[in-house]
C-alpha cells in the first residue's frame, strides 16, 4: 500500500445521514473478482435519478467527501471504499462511521476522519457556498485545516501508523509467527477442525 | 487484579489473545473463518500475488450463498455470478478449504450452515466477510463481520489485530405476548436505539426473556446487532445452547464433550461485571413491529401509523417508500412476500410462518416465496410437510440462498414493488432497484401474504 500522509484539495458535500453501503455500491456491482473498476458505479441509483450532488461540475474531481453521521453503515463490502477511491476520493469526513466500513477504508488507503457535528456542518456549509474552498486533511498532524480554521481529529494510533508507513498488515502479523504457533499449541482439543 | 469481574465478551476476547503490546491492537486468533463467493475472490488473489498460502484451511469453511439462483441450479446464474462461484471453487480446491457448493447437501447461507454443522460452538471466535456474522454470537461466541482485506489477513495468518471494544448489555424481561417474536424484540430495540448506538461495542443480550428463547430466536436477535451499529452481539450459552450443539456433525463427543461443557459453563458475565451501559426492554409490552422507512430504526408497532418526519432522513425515507405520515400500517398494500435470509429462514421460522398459512391462500395480488436458509433446512421442512403447506397456499418453494434479502441473484423486486420481508435491511434498493421493503417477523410476513396488506398477525391467530 502507498503511504498516506495528507490529502489536500476541494471538497464534495453529501449532506445525508445513514448513507449505507448498498447506496455507495449497489449489489449488482459486487460480482467482479477484481479490486478495481467500481468508480463508475458509485452511488449508481442516486446518480441515475439525476442531479446528484457528486455529478455537479463544481464538485468534479474533489478528493475530500464530507458526509453525515453513520456513513458506511450496513454490509461489510470493501467494494464501498474501493468504489469511493476509484471515483477519486482520498478522504472522507463525517461525524461518525460504521465500524467495518472505517476499517475497510484504512485497508484501502482512504482516510476516514471523524469530526464533531458542528465542524462537519461548517465544512458542508462552506463547500455548499464556495465549491472552490480547499482543505488539507493532515494525518501526521491529525488536523483538518482550511482558510481560517484548524480542526484536530482523533484516529486509532495503529491505523495511523499503518497508513503513514504504507505498511503491509499481513507482513506485520506474520512477524509474530512464533506467538501464533504457540497459541495454536494451547488451543483446546475439542475445537472443530474441518478435514 | 486477577479476580476482577469480567463480562462474557471480555472472557471471550481474553481467551483469543495471541499477543498484546502497548499502543497496538490485540492480536486475536480466529477459530473459524467462514468464506463465501462475493467477498473472497480479491482476498485469494491477493494471497496468490504475494506468494502466500492459507495458514489453516482446516479452520476455514466455504459455501456459495449470496448470488446462487434459488431455482434452475448454477445454469440459471448470470455469467458474472457463475464466474464468482467457479473462482471460489477453484480457490478452495487450490488451498484445500472444504466447500459446500451449490447443489450439495449442506449448502446454504453461511450463517445458517455454521450452527447447523456444529461448527459454531460456545467460546469460539468466528469471522466472515459478511456483516451478519454477529449471528453466531447466539452461541456465546465472539463473532463479527470483516472486509475483504481482513479476509485475506485471516486466510494468511488465522489472526486479526483488533482494538478492544466497549461492553454493552441489553436486558430483556417479561413474557413475550402471543404473536410477538424475537424479531420484534430486536426491531423494537433498534427503534429505540437508532442505527448507530452500538458502534464500538460488544453487546450481550441477557435477561429471562432471552434465556427463554430458542437458539433460532437468539440467532435472529444477534444477527441484527449490526443494524444498530454493534461490533458483535452475543448470548451466554446455557442448556438450550448445549442441547442444540450436542450431536451436530462437528460437535465434540464423549470425553471431549464433557471437557468442552465444563468450559462452556464458565462463559457467562460475572455477577459484578461492569457494562458501559445497560438498555432495559420489557418484552411483555411489545407488539409485532414493522419498518416503514429505509433504515431498520424507522420502525413502529403494526397497530401504529406512519409517523411524521422528524429529520431529513425521515423525509427521504417517506419519499422513497411513497408513504404519507398518519397512514395506518394496516392500510398499506403489498405486492410481494419474502420469507428467507440469515435472520429468519431456519426451521422454526418456517414452522411459525406455516402455522399462520395453514389452510389459507395467498392473496391473489401477492407473489410470495419461501427461501429456506439452507439445503438442510429445506430437507427438514419437507420431511415435516411444510413445503406442502406453503405450496398449497400459493407460495413458491425455492432452494437455499441469500436470495431476495440482497437481490444479487435473479430474485429481485421490480421498481415500485412493495415487499413484506423477514430479512434484515430495508435500505433503498436493497431488494431490487426502486423496490420498497418492510421488515417483520415470519408470522407477520405470512399474515401479510394472506391479506395482501400489512396486518397484525394476532388477528389471524
Amino acid at each position: 500500500m502507498e503511504p498516506v500522509k495528507r490529502v489536500a484539495g476541494r471538497m464534495a458535500p453529501l449532506d445525508l445521514a445513514d448513507v449505507d453501503t448498498d447506496q455507495i455500491i449497489p449489489k449488482q456491482f459486487l460480482k467482479r473478482i477484481e479490486r478495481t473498476g467500481y468508480g463508475p458505479f458509485l452511488f449508481y441509483d442516486w446518480r441515475a435519478r439525476g442531479d446528484f450532488v457528486l455529478d455537479r461540475p463544481e464538485y468534479a474531481g474533489a478528493p475530500v467527501l464530507v458526509a453525515g453521521a453513520n456513513f458506511g453503515c450496513g454490509s461489510s463490502r470493501e467494494h464501498a471504499p474501493w468504489a469511493l477511491r476509484d471515483f477519486g476520493f482520498r478522504a472522507i469526513i463525517a461525524p461518525s462511521f460504521a465500524d467495518i466500513f472505517r476499517a475497510n477504508c484504512y485497508k484501502t488507503g482512504l482516510l476516514a476522519v471523524t469530526l464533531p457535528d458542528s465542524q462537519v456542518r461548517h465544512l458542508i456549509d462552506l463547500v455548499s457556498e464556495d465549491p472552490t474552498a480547499e482543505v488539507i486533511v493532515d494525518l501526521e498532524a491529525r488536523q483538518v485545516r482550511g482558510d481560517g480554521f484548524s480542526y484536530r481529529f482523533e484516529i486509532d494510533a495503529f491505523a495511523r501508523e499503518c497508513l503513514l508507513g504504507g505498511l503491509d498488515e499481513i507482513a506485520l502479523v506474520e512477524r509474530h509467527h512464533k506467538d501464533i504457533a504457540a497459541y495454536e499449541q494451547r488451543r483446546a482439543e475439542w475445537l472443530p477442525a474441518v478435514k | 487484579m486477577p479476580n476482577q469481574a469480567k463480562t462474557l465478551a471480555q472472557k471471550l476476547w481474553n481467551a483469543h489473545v495471541v499477543r498484546t503490546a502497548e499502543g497496538e491492537p490485540d492480536l486475536l486468533f480466529v477459530d473459524l473463518h467462514l468464506v463465501h463467493e462475493v467477498t473472497s475472490p480479491q482476498a485469494f488473489e491477493g494471497l496468490r500475488l504475494a506468494g502466500r498460502k492459507v495458514r489453516r484451511p482446516d479452520l476455514s469453511v466455504a459455501t456459495m450463498d449470496h448470488n446462487v439462483p434459488t431455482r434452475g441450479g448454477v445454469r440459471a446464474a448470470d455469467d458474472l455470478s457463475r464466474k464468482q462461484m467457479e473462482v471460489l471453487a477453484e480457490n478452495c480446491r487450490r488451498e484445500g478449504i472444504p466447500l459446500h457448493q451449490i447443489g450439495s447437501r449442506r449448502q446454504g447461507i453461511v450463517h445458517v450452515i455454521g450452527p447447523e454443522l456444529g461448527l459454531t460452538q460456545p467460546g469460539m471466535l468466528i469471522v466472515c466477510g459478511d456483516s451478519h456474522t454477529s449471528t453466531h454470537g447466539a452461541f456465546g461466541a465472539l463473532a463479527f463481520g470483516i472486509g475483504t482485506s481482513e479476509v485475506e489477513l485471516v486466510l494468511a495468518t488465522q489472526c486479526l489485530p483488533q482494538k478492544r471494544q466497549g461492553d454493552r448489555a441489553v436486558n430483556v424481561e417479561g413474557e413475550l405476548p402471543l404473536g410477538v417474536t424475537a424479531k420484534d424484540i430486536v426491531l423494537g430495540l433498534i427503534g429505540r436505539t437508532g442505527t448507530s448506538a452500538g458502534q464500538g461495542h460488544l453487546v450481550e443480550y441477557r435477561g429471562p426473556t432471552i434465556r427463554g428463547l430458542s437458539m433460532e430466536g437468539r440467532m435472529t436477535i444477534c444477527n441484527m446487532s449490526i443494524e444498530w451499529g454493534a461490533k458483535a452481539g452475543m448470548v451466554a450459552p446455557d442448556d438450550t445452547t448445549f442441547s442444540y450443539v450436542e450431536g451436530k456433525p462437528h460437535a465434540p463427543k464423549g470425553a471431549a464433550w464433557e471437557k468442552a461443557l465444563e468450559y462452556w459453563r464458565s462463559l457467562a458475565s460475572d455477577q459484578d461485571a461492569k457494562f458501559d451501559g445497560v438498555i432495559e426492554l420489557d418484552a411483555s409490552k411489545l407488539e409485532p413491529h414493522v419498518t416503514w422507512g429505509t433504515t431498520p430504526a424507522q420502525v413502529v408497532p403494526v397497530t401504529g401509523r406512519v409517523p411524521s418526519p422528524r429529520s431529513e432522513t425521515d423525509e427521504r425515507a417517506l419519499r422513497y417508500m411513497d408513504l404519507l405520515p398518519g397512514t395506518a400500517l394496516a392500510d398499506i398494500a403489498i405486492d410481494r412476500v419474502f420469507i428467507g435470509s440469515c435472520t429468519n429462514a431456519r426451521l422454526e421460522d418456517l414452522r411459525a410462518a406455516a402455522g399462520v398459512i395453514q389452510g389459507r391462500r395467498v392473496h391473489p395480488k401477492v407473489r410470495a416465496m419461501v427461501v429456506p436458509g439452507s439445503t438442510s433446512v429445506k430437507r427438514a421442512a419437507e420431511e415435516e410437510g411444510l413445503d406442502l403447506v406453503f405450496k398449497a397456499a400459493g407460495f413458491e418453494w425455492r432452494n437455499a440462498g441469500c436470495s431476495m434479502c440482497l437481490g444479487m441473484n435473479p430474485d429481485i423486486l421490480a421498481p415500485g414493488e412493495r415487499c413484506a420481508s423477514t430479512s434484515n435491511r430495508n435500505f433503498e434498493g436493497r431488494q431490487g432497484s426502486g423496490g420498497r421493503t418492510h421488515l417483520m417477523s415470519p408470522p407477520m410476513a405470512a399474515a401479510a401474504a394472506i391479506t395482501g396488506h400489512l396486518v397484525d398477525v394476532r388477528e389471524l391467530l
